[in-house]
């Protein structure tokens, strides 16, 4: 036997919205809220994601970072090796000779220096390197070219301009050729660098100066430094299958070089970039994932709110359900007609909050400069778990809609 | 049409027992227009809502049309009411937010008829109690004998073999009451089962057969 058709019990619930849309609007406002709350949660963690992933890809890829670390253990220091300087041109070709999967090797040394030309004048980082440092670190030569090996062994006093740099000291003009002066000492710009770009965390990529290592050892850093040493080797390796094992072996090189027997500690680190990026990613995750869950507390109370007026309207509508039920309904069509009732109020409080939290989370990606991120499925997501939220929490007014002895309901006042 | 043995309603109120209806026998033929007299709280309304199918009898039995409605689950038990009973009450139990029009559609809404069939049915039984004028009217709108010519009109939505009116006239004007007891002779006459309760001794003895009540029996069964 046919009973009510499915879209007639959607009108019914429809019309009793409706019918007070006040009260359905501040009934749904719980779940606008909670919906909003855990949309713009989630992307802003997604989008933090996205950021440290960005920053920590723009270092260089398949990229090993090795730098000095001082020893814990008294028994461990070597003779003369000073705190943070137990790198030096040594190591570099001992990695380049052994390591075999190690696609570039790069020393560098790295200091802040006052440089002035043509009377304008700007405090950058001065980046001692050799030509292997733009393979390492993905880096390109915008105009002009990057010294060589010929430069580097003369010691010639030749220098590439990151962008900002050129920026900062000319504005527009082109560069190349023109001399500046590093801590008073003439330079020659040969080459100007590929942008970069602003990375997170403001720092600016384009804001540096490369010069070769030994220059830089000399002329800017000076005394303050053994000759040879080295504060940064990057190691970039053939592909990211072979990280773990070039890792391995940068270890195993360099506990040799050091002399370092076992049991010992290491008086370097070696860095790989995919695990820094997969750590920080798994932090940042988890604590997306806390901070959604904090926000569908707030979905809870939502759905919480849902059913308290659901219980009111079923006690107002105490006569209204008699009546149905005298007139032929039966209690499954009751039920279905509260449910969705409920259901149809989160679900509206759902694209509400869907939009507000979309509105929200792009405009704090667009204040904080911060990448807007929200993949595609999490609307039919926040969608369903909103109609979701109304079923769980308009189930049990519904039940009570559909218990209801129709004699009595239809003798209530 | 309709036998019932033996029907028997109590209430358990807390340790006292109300018997409703005790031992309640009667016979119903199609076509019968009956009206139900007795005092209040004497079990005219316990056996209407037992007839049509509202309530469960305590004991006892209640065939009609050779099936024994005591037994309905309780989805039969709302499809009986959908389709064999037609039940006008006395404060007329129309919904505030619908027409009149709507209000009649709606038995025929769990009977599972088309919009379209629906509309012509409870257009056409408005016009049947003349009030093809008010159909979008909301209940609020009309005067009471017209809400409850509404509630006669929705009665008839699925085309009934039983028209139960619990005192029908009761929140009525006399006036207003006798054209609407007019309008059930008039269902009778056509040929519907109709029975009714009431407290006015005139209708009940225009009736073609009354049956009075006191404290749950039957007192008197008369033809006329
Ligand atoms: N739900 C109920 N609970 C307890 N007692 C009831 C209930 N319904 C009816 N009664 C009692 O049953 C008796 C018959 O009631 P009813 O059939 O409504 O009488 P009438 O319609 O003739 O005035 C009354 O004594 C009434 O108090
Ligand atoms: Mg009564």
């Amino acid at each position: 036997m046919s009973g009510a058709s499915p879209a007639e019990i959607v009108r019914f619930a429809a019309g009793a919205i409706i019918a007070h849309p006040l009260r359905s609007g501040l009934t749904s406002l719980g779940v606008v809220i909670g919906v909003a709350a855990v949309v713009m949660m989630t992307s802003i963690g997604l989008g933090a994601q996205k950021r440290v992933t960005d920053t920590i890809s723009g270092l260089g890829s398949n990229l090993i970072i090795v730098t000095p670390l001082q020893p814990r253990t008294a028994g461990g220091v070597m003779g003369g090796a000073g705190s943070g300087q137990s790198l030096s041109d040594a190591d570099t070709e001992a990695i380049e000779r052994q390591v075999e999967e190690a696609a570039a090797v790069a020393p560098a040394v790295t200091g802040m220096a006052q440089v002035t030309a043509d009377g304008a004048n700007w405090n950058t980082s001065i980046v001692g390197v050799t030509p292997e440092y733009l393979e390492a670190r993905d880096l390109t030569v915008a105009s002009g070219r990057m010294f060589d090996d010929r430069d580097a062994r003369q010691g010639r006093k030749v220098a590439v301009l990151g962008p900002t740099v050129v920026t900062q000291l000319w504005g527009e003009a082109d560069p190349i050729g023109k001399r500046i002066r590093i801590r008073g000492a003439p330079f020659e710009v040969i080459g100007v660098l590929g942008s970069k770009g602003q990375s997170s965390f403001g720092r600016d990529q384009d804001d540096l100066i490369l010069s070769p290592l030994e220059t830089v050892r000399s002329r800017i850093i000076g005394r303050r430094i053994k000759a040879d040493s080295v504060q940064t080797i990057y190691v970039k390796a053939v592909s990211e299958g072979e990280l773990g094992t070039v890792q391995e072996e940068i270890d195993a090189v360099l506990r040799t070089e050091h002399t370092i027997g076992p049991g010992e500690d290491d008086d370097f680190q070696t860095q790989n970039l995919a695990s820094i990026l997969e750590a920080s990613r798994a932090a940042i995750g988890a604590f997306t994932v806390l901070l959604a869950a904090i926000a569908a507390v707030s979905l809870v109370v939502g759905g919480v709110g849902i059913m308290n007026i659901m219980l009111v309207a079923v006690t107002e509508r105490t006569r209204e359900i008699g009546l149905r039920m005298a007139l032929g309904a039966r209690r499954r069509d009751v039920l279905t007609q509260f449910a969705l009732e409920s259901v149809a109020l989160s679900l509206v409080g759902g694209v509400i909050g869907l939009g507000i939290g979309l509105l929200g989370a792009a405009g704090i990606a667009a204040i904080a400069d911060w990448p807007f991120a929200l993949p595609v499925w999490a609307i039919p997501v926040a969608l369903s778990f909103s109609s979701l939220v109304g079923l769980v929490f308009g189930a049990y007014p519904a039940w009570r809609a559909a218990r209801l002895d129709p004699i009595e309901a239809l003798r209530r006042e | 049409m309709i036998q019932i043995e033996d029907l028997t309603k109590t209430y358990v109120m807390g340790d006292e027992t109300v018997t409703a209806l005790d031992g309640v026998s009667l016979t119903i033929g199609r076509g019968e227009s009956i009206a139900i007299i007795g005092p209040s709280g004497s079990g005219k309304s316990t056996l209407m809502n037992i007839l049509g199918g509202l309530d469960r009898p305590s004991r006892g039995r209640y065939r009609f049309e050779g099936d024994e409605v005591a037994r309905f689950s309780d989805d039969q038990l709302a499809d009986f009411r959908n389709r064999r009973i037609g039940f006008v009450f006395q404060s007329f139990q129309l919904l505030p937010r619908l027409s009149a029009l709507q209000n009649v559609a709606l038995p025929m809404v769990y009977a599972g008829a088309t919009p379209r069939a629906r509309r012509e049915r409870a257009a056409e039984l408005l016009e049947r109690v003349g009030l093809g004028s008010r159909m979008g009217h909301r209940p609020n709108q009309l005067s009471g004998g017209q809400q409850q010519r509404v509630a006669i009109a929705r009665s008839l939505a699925n085309q009934p073999d039983l028209l139960l009116a619990d005192e029908p006239t009761g929140a009525l004007d006399s006036a207003t009451g006798i054209e609407v007891l007019g309008l059930f002779q008039k269902l009778n006459a056509e040929g519907l089962t109709v029975v009714l309760v009431t407290h006015d001794r005139g209708v009940a003895d225009a009736a073609r057969r009354r049956i009075a009540f006191r404290d749950g029996r039957v007192t008197e069964d008369v033809r006329s």
